[in-house]
């Protein structure tokens, strides 16, 4: 059997110039914002001083979170950064969780995660901008001796580069391995079909025996385990980035 | 290579990528050593934490986590490069 691994689907096609592709993960990730927006719209709703609603105390659970995250990464001085991050955290999670409903995760694609590490780049850049102003971003790059200036620039690119490939690779390694085990599985079971006599029945095709319950298990590391700790970690490490950012001289 | 078709040349040519490509996707996970010495020591460390004081279990366990998954991504570089040269045959197409 043949077992294709392909990059996301075209969707459609806008047809201005020669057509503009519409990707499947932009797809996704629009009814991702859509759905967010009117989650929290209905659960931030007539807000009471004193919690009457379950859906306000979850929601003040969730900002709770990220406020305490922030302050314990960043420190005070920084909490104007917690809205960026439960906004990257949310997504990224919701993104990569998505492949439980059946959709294409949207971290399954490296245009998303670069995305996001060009985002958290350019927040480093402003920081450093910011803290040793404009000539002394750019003599930062030739100390402590000017030889290291190559490799200071190189360093400094990797930090974006490392971002997107550790949340993409983990991902799409994720869901080649479950496409591989699908396929295998697949093949046992019209083996084993074909063995007991009934391989040639017309719903031999659409029902795999062994495609019951086995491929769980993988899904609960690679999508629900490996996508929660990759958007934990890439939120960690912008938080980090960018307070070391701030705070250097 | 004389006495050869062009069809024949070609089909050479591309057994040759092909066996190229097995062989690099092969070195390539060679990169899953390293994470595996790294995380199993990360984890040897974490537990030891935890054995000399339990109170801070859940502080090390949620540290040991990150710690596992940004040691781990120098070997998802090394598989995603391997499934890459399996799945993807990047250098096929240069062979016109």
């Amino acid at each position: 059997m043949n077992i294709e691994v392909n990059g996301p689907r075209v969707s459609f096609v806008i047809p201005i110039g020669d057509g503009i592709k519409i990707s499947e993960t932009l797809v996704t990730g629009w009814i991702i914002i859509i759905a967010l927006f009117f989650l929290f719209r209905w659960m931030t709703k007539d807000m009471k001083k004193i919690p009457e609603k379950k859906r306000q105390i979850f929601a003040e659970m969730i900002v709770n979170f990220f406020n305490k995250t922030v302050k314990e990464m960043m420190g005070e001085s920084m909490m104007h950064f917690a809205p960026y991050v439960a906004t990257i955290f949310t997504f990224a999670i919701t993104g990569a969780l998505i492949s439980l409903l059946g959709f294409r995760s949207m971290t399954v694609d490296i245009n998303t995660t670069g995305t996001w590490a060009m985002m958290t780049f350019a927040c480093i850049t402003y920081y450093k901008f910011k803290t040793s102003g404009f000539l002394g971003y750019f003599i930062g790059y030739t100390q402590p001796v000017p030889v290291m200036t190559p490799m200071n620039i190189l360093s400094e690119a990797a930090t974006p580069v490392s971002m997107a490939i550790r949340m993409f690779g983990n991902m799409t390694g994720g869901m080649i391995i479950t496409t591989l085990v699908y396929g295998g599985l697949t093949a046992a079971s019209s083996a084993v079909y074909n063995l007991i006599g009934v391989g040639g029945m017309g719903w031999t095709k659409y029902f795999s025996i062994f495609q019951i319950g086995i491929p769980a298990v993988l899904s609960i590391y690679f999508d629900l385990f490996s996508g929660i700790i990759q958007s934990y970690v890439f939120i960690m490490l912008t938080m980090a980035y960018v307070k070391a950012a701030a705070s250097s001289e | 290579m004389e006495g050869m078709t062009y069809e024949q040349t070609m089909l050479i040519a591309k057994a040759i990528v092909l066996a190229g490509q097995g062989i690099g996707a092969g070195l390539a996970l060679i990169a899953g050593i390293g994470p595996g010495i790294g995380e199993g020591y990360a984890v040897g460390k974490a537990i030891e934490t935890i054995g000399r004081q339990p109170e801070a279990k859940g502080d090390a366990r949620s540290t040991m986590f990150i710690g596992c998954a940004i040691a781990e991504s120098t070997g998802i570089y090394g598989l995603l490069i391997g499934l890459l040269l399996i799945f993807v045959n990047p250098f096929l197409k240069y062979l016109g």
